[in-house]
């Protein structure tokens, strides 16, 4: 019985450990840092009216970014965000203009988004293709089916339903939309189903190792499938809260949509090798892009440059994600 | 010392036949990695499975626990045939696994892996409508089972990555150990330990077989299967060339049936 060692209480960790070891610290404070820089160099950054901008500016990527962290944590990647996302905007403003409910039309739009995110999960778990091409694959196709449907160009959509996400209410003198409140509540709903259901826990899981996923009984393409129609239903609400924002179906929008929320997720900490980081860790990840792109903006930097820092950070993100992997 | 031996095998040898494989095979291509092999486990006891790399050891137990389909031949459990579709068919007849891999979520912490694909839902509506994990039993139950099974480790709410090797194992096992109702299968338990690790590893095993389970243990090292199995099952070229106890057979009669050298 030497081998044997009576078990002994747990140490607490301390405050500091814990903070360190919260993975949501570090782009917390790259988000502190740049909001910093900002205050510092230009004095709208702060004025409330400018903070409220920030956020209705995130909400679109915020929302999509939420479908992409699902993918991302199953060790998938999804590069047909901004294509469903759009498939959506055009879908509903197409029946509206033709005279449909607007409730309908929405709702229909949103269903075909989650038929979209299933049929990406379905080539992924059935036939076991990399989620990298079969998500490449319908970004080109409905990219050449939405410029199709909509005869190429873009076209208006007035519909006050439509455009509700984008009403203001004020909370405290503080102004919103029903866009950020909306995508408040979803990044609550999926933090929830993440952290506290099964079902989360599956994510992780199948994230980390599918093959353990499997011996332990997870029917993982099963669940594989549940992921990307959960993904494609997000980037359909995501659809409404475009309209709210813009009231236009563009076949040509959201170019940078990929780039946008793979970014959020990964400056967020959640590994694109999958089963590691979370939701929190992606809403400061969206909230750096918007204030990036909000403070770049307010200097009068051209979006181009944006685009550039912003593919800078992503790639930054992803080395020391890489780094810390190895050390592992 | 004698005496517990004895009596110890005695019970082993009457025993009943918990699982049996008879003639299964398995091929892979043209690899033949099982060739027709037969199997029996007693209540009971700790069945040394061994042989050479590539003995078929692996796909034995893999085809004993549906985490594969054989490609013919029968298994039986309690005497009654059964037909595993999965690793989960296998785990609700009472059947645990110690996979050489050990099949755990590494980012995760060690009581969502003891607990993983089988997790608590906590009670009342929290649970049964919106499907709230129950985490803090889930960890009580973690800890108490740690302990019962005299295993330290420093936090339960570690990542698994940032245990040793032991102290995975350790947790491997003790997910076993806490669910099985019938038998545990370990693969290479001890493989990657050191001697100190081992030693924690093999007073697990006991403990298990002291609960009144019969396990099955594959294990290259002879020192460690000769101390602890009641019997060992020899594997060769994908079927059993033999089964003998560590009382009749020497470590080098063992080795020599395992490399054909020697016939039991
Ligand atoms: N998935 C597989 N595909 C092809 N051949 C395999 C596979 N699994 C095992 N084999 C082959 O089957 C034989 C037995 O393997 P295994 O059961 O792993 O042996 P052991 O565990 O005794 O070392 C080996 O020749 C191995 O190469
Ligand atoms: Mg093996």
């Amino acid at each position: 019985m030497s081998t044997v060692i009576p078990s002994s209480p747990e140490p607490k960790a301390s405050l500091k450990a814990r903070i360190l070891g919260t993975p949501s610290a570090g782009p917390f404070l790259v988000l502190l840092a740049f909001g910093l820089i900002f205050a510092l160099t230009n004095p709208r950054f702060l004025a409330t009216h400018n903070l409220s901008i920030i956020l209705q500016q995130t909400v679109i990527i915020g929302v999509l970014a939420i479908g992409q962290t699902l993918v991302i944590l199953t060790a998938g990647i999804d590069l047909a965000v901004g294509a469903i996302c759009v498939l959506g905007t055009i879908i509903a403003g197409k029946m509206v203009n033709l005279g449909y409910d607007p409730v309908l039309s929405m709702g229909f739009a949103i269903l075909v988004c989650t038929a979209a995110g299933l049929s990406a999960g379905g080539l992924i778990s059935a036939l076991r293709l990399p989620p990298f091409i079969v998500t490449l694959g319908i970004l080109g196709i409905l990219t050449a089916a939405l410029r199709l449907i909509s005869a190429g160009g873009a076209f208006a959509v007035r519909d006050p339903f439509l455009a509700w996400t984008g009403n203001t209410l004020k909370l405290g003198g503080f102004v919103l939309t029903y866009g950020v409140l909306i995508m408040v509540a979803l990044y609550a709903i999926v933090w929830y189903l993440l952290n506290e259901t099964k079902w989360g826990r599956h994510v992780y899981a199948i994230g980390n190792s599918p093959e353990a996923a499997r011996l332990v009984g997870i029917p993982v393409r099963r669940h594989l499938l549940s992921v990307y129609l959960a993904a494609g239903l997000i980037y359909g609400i995501g659809a409404w809260l475009a309209l709210g924002r813009i009231p236009n179906a563009d076949p040509n929008a959201m170019q940078t949509a990929n780039l946008d929320s793979i970014t959020a997720v990964v400056i967020g900490g959640t590994s694109l090798f999958g089963g590691r980081g979370g939701l929190i860790g992606t809403l400061i990840g969206a909230l750096i892009v918007g204030v990036l792109r909000n403070g770049l903006t307010l200097a009068g930097i051209d979006p181009l440059w944006q685009d550039l820092v912003t593919g800078i950070l992503v790639i930054i993100a992803v080395a020391l994600d890489q780094m810390s992997r190895r050390r592992n | 010392m004698s005496d517990v031996n004895n009596s110890q095998s005695m019970a082993t040898t009457s025993a009943p036949i918990v699982l049996e494989a008879r003639n299964v095979t398995k091929t892979y291509g043209h690899v033949t990695a099982l060739a027709g092999v037969d199997f029996e486990l007693r209540a009971g006891e700790i069945l040394a499975v061994v042989g050479d790399n590539g003995a078929g050891k692996s796909t034995l137990i893999k085809a004993l626990t549906g985490a594969l389909h054989p490609t013919s031949g029968e298994i039986l459990l309690d005497g009654r045939p059964v037909n595993f579709k999965g690793p989960l068919d296998a785990r609700h007849a009472g059947i645990e696994t110690v996979y050489q891999d050990l099949a755990m979520a590494p980012a995760l912490d060690i009581a969502s892996n003891l607990f993983l694909g089988r997790e608590l839902r906590a009670p009342g509506i929290l649970g049964q409508v919106f499907r709230r994990l129950d985490k803090k039993r889930m960890r009580e139950e973690a800890r108490r089972a740690m302990s019962e099974l005299k295993f330290r480790l420093p936090s339960i709410d570690n990542p698994v990555e940032a245990l040793s090797g032991g102290q995975r194992q350790g947790v491997a096992v003790a997910r076993a150990a806490l669910f099985a109702r019938k038998l545990v299968i370990m693969d290479e338990p001890t493989a990657a330990l050191g001697v100190r690790e081992t030693g924690q590893v093999l007073e697990l095993i006991r403990s298990i077989r002291e609960r009144g389970l019969a396990v099955v243990l594959i294990s290259h090292n002879m020192p460690n299967v000769f101390d602890i199995a009641d019997r060992i099952h020899i594997m060769r070229l994908g079927r059993r060339a033999a089964v003998v106890t560590p009382k009749t057979h020497s470590m080098n009669d063992v080795v020599a049936i395992m490399t054909g050298a020697a016939t039991a």
